[in-house]
């Protein structure tokens, strides 16, 4: 545990000794902020015409028409952003021969790889926080609904998880940087496409779409942003983060032996 | 303290190393010598459990290399050959993670930067990026890494390498200091560094052991004949027949440089100066200087790691000298 700890916080002395996550962070608020705007606009363009109409149908608040297309869209931003959070994590001890001394000191593989984890997360979780500012800000104009906007970061946040713990496992397997980045990218996206394929015939999932289809990232992110919690959501999360990490496990281990 | 039980590391066919046992006792420095890719830093690294063995083990600190490897690195200090620097971090910063991994906590890790920052000559720059250092703080700093937990073994892997001569001196006296309290290996291929610090000596070449011994034995194990040189004054010249004569003599030769200087070759066991001085002096000449040599570690190494079986004492090469 305080191994775990003394990595976490080297790692931070990093992050923020460098500008890499000053300039991540601008860059993502500008975007998100940007596409969350164009999303505000059109609610109150549709806003405008339903008092027009005088009608009331549930699906139009605010958590429906703005922040769900946005948290999509932004996760996006987040699947291009991470893996440049990521890919100095294993990439730059291996370079920089730094990789030597943790695996020589009384640290096991298992607490390198939840200190470097757990480091790169908490900076995720720091960028996710940053976009609070949405809600609140509009919170003053409109009653924003809580429940729905908890399960959504709740979400957006297991999929970080995934994120990170993918592209730290990319980052195991080079000590080239924009490799690292480019593999996790490969992976990320790979994750995310992977359940577009449903185009099965007049309608029919095939078995082999529906493993797809559940492997996929969108479906059970898209779940979780709507505002619907459910167990087999939180499992996929889970246990693909745990794999990202196990894999990187097995590589730094690996590493060791090929010496 | 260190004990090393036929190591071997394989990399598919290739073997880098083979069959290495060696012991060092409590306390000691032991010099691990050898040319370039002969092995010494791929055992170096399987001992500080940076890789594991092929085959064989260590028994570091009381402990199993590979049954136990957190408590060995927990009493071991280990300078790699590539400094395991963070650029981006101070010194200070480093060097308190460094303590944190090696499990010291509070206190402990504030002594420990203390001292370490002191023996090792940094408290001046404590608060710089190491990105800012020189290569001699840099290495200091890889020192001060090694020794902050005050392990009771240290691995120091070409320690002095990039370093100007006066600040191989500092390392190499911080070296000396750190005797009785810590067992060391030192990793190098620079001799007069092992003949400066160093009590016991392993050679190695090609993967294998060629020795394991005190220097001093290393040397007259090597020697098939004693030697002495003497010097006559200038303008005389030595009728070498008579000495020749003496009993025990091999060969006696003019030295190139100085032909005025005779090198003479006795018998092993044999003690033959008295005689030769006894000589010169009733045949009327100056006797200027007497003096024994013996092989050098330089020689010792150059025999056990060449190809070619090379004579025990070549007669052209530089011998150190030693005064009778």
């Amino acid at each position: 545990m305080k191994n775990i700890a003394a990595i976490v916080g080297k790692e931070m002395r990093l992050y923020f000794n460098a500008p890499i996550v000053y300039v991540l962070t601008a860059v993502f608020l500008m975007i998100t902020d940007f596409l969350a705007y164009s999303q505000i606009v059109f609610y109150s363009n549709m806003a405008t015409q339903m008092m027009r109409f005088q009608q009331d149908i549930p699906e139009m608040n605010v958590h429906q028409i703005v922040f769900r297309p946005t948290f999509m869209n932004m996760s996006i931003i987040l699947l291009l952003m991470v893996p440049l959070l990521t890919m100095r994590l294993i990439s730059e001890e291996k370079k920089g021969r730094t990789l030597e001394l943790l695996l020589t000191s009384p640290v096991s593989i298992i607490e390198i790889v939840l200190g470097k984890f757990l480091s790169a997360f908490s900076v995720y979780l720091i960028l996710l926080a940053m976009t609070l500012h949405l809600p609140l800000m509009l919170s003053v104009f409109t009653t924003v609904p809580i429940k729905p906007l908890i399960s959504a970061y709740l979400g957006l946040a297991m999929m970080g998880g995934i994120f990170v713990a993918f592209g730290l496992f990319a980052s195991t397997l080079s000590e080239n940087q924009i490799v690292s980045a480019v593999t996790s990218f490969g992976i990320l996206i790979g994750l995310w496409l992977m359940g577009g394929s449903n185009a099965g015939d007049g309608g029919v999932e095939a078995p082999i779409t529906a493993v797809f289809n559940f492997m996929s990232l969108v479906s059970h992110l898209d779940n979780m942003v709507k505002g619907l919690i459910a167990t087999s959501d939180i499992g996929y999360f889970l246990s693909l983060t745990a794999l990202g990490l196990f894999l990187s496990h097995r590589v730094i281990e690996s590493t060791r032996w090929r010496g | 303290m260190i004990e090393v039980k036929q190591l071997e590391k394989r990399y598919g066919d290739h073997v880098a190393i083979r069959d290495i046992s060696f012991f060092v006792d409590k306390g000691e420095i032991l010099a691990f010598l050898g040319p370039n890719g002969a092995g010494k830093t791929t055992t170096m690294r399987i001992l500080a459990g940076a890789i594991p063995a092929t085959r064989g083990t260590a028994i570091v600190a009381g402990f199993d290399i590979f049954d136990q490897p957190l408590e060995v690195k927990r009493r071991m200090g280990y300078l790699p050959e590539h400094l395991p620097l963070y650029p981006d971090l101070t010194v200070t910063e480093y060097l308190n993670f460094v303590g944190k991994i090696k499990g010291l906590s509070g206190a402990d890790i504030k002594t420990g930067l203390g001292s370490a920052l002191e023996k090792c000559g940094l408290a001046d720059v404590s608060k710089r990026l190491i990105a800012n250092l020189s290569r001699g703080y840099r290495q200091r700093v890889g020192l001060a890494q090694a020794l902050i937990h005050n392990p009771e073994v240290l691995i120091l892997d070409e320690p002095t390498v990039g370093l100007d001569p006066k600040q191989i001196i500092e390392i190499r006296t911080l070296i000396q200091n750190l005797r009785g309290e810590h067992t060391i290996i030192l990793c190098t291929h620079i001799l007069p560094e092992a003949t400066a610090v160093c009590q016991k000596v392993v050679i190695i070449n090609k993967g294998q052991i060629m020795a394991v011994d005190s220097q001093e034995r290393l040397s007259s194990q090597m020697r098939s004949s004693e030697r002495f040189s003497f010097s006559i004054g200038q303008n005389e010249t030595l009728i070498p027949e008579k000495i020749l004569a003496l009993d025990g003599v091999l060969q006696i030769t003019p030295d190139r440089e100085h032909p005025t200087t005779f090198i003479v070759d006795t018998k092993l066991g044999s003690d033959a100066r008295s005689a030769v001085a006894k000589i010169i002096v009733e045949n009327g000449y100056s006797l200027l200087e007497l003096k024994s040599l013996t092989v050098s570690l330089e020689e010792v190494f150059l025999h056990l790691t060449t190809e070619e079986a090379a004579p025990a004492i070549p007669n052209d090469a530089p011998l150190d000298e030693e005064t009778a």
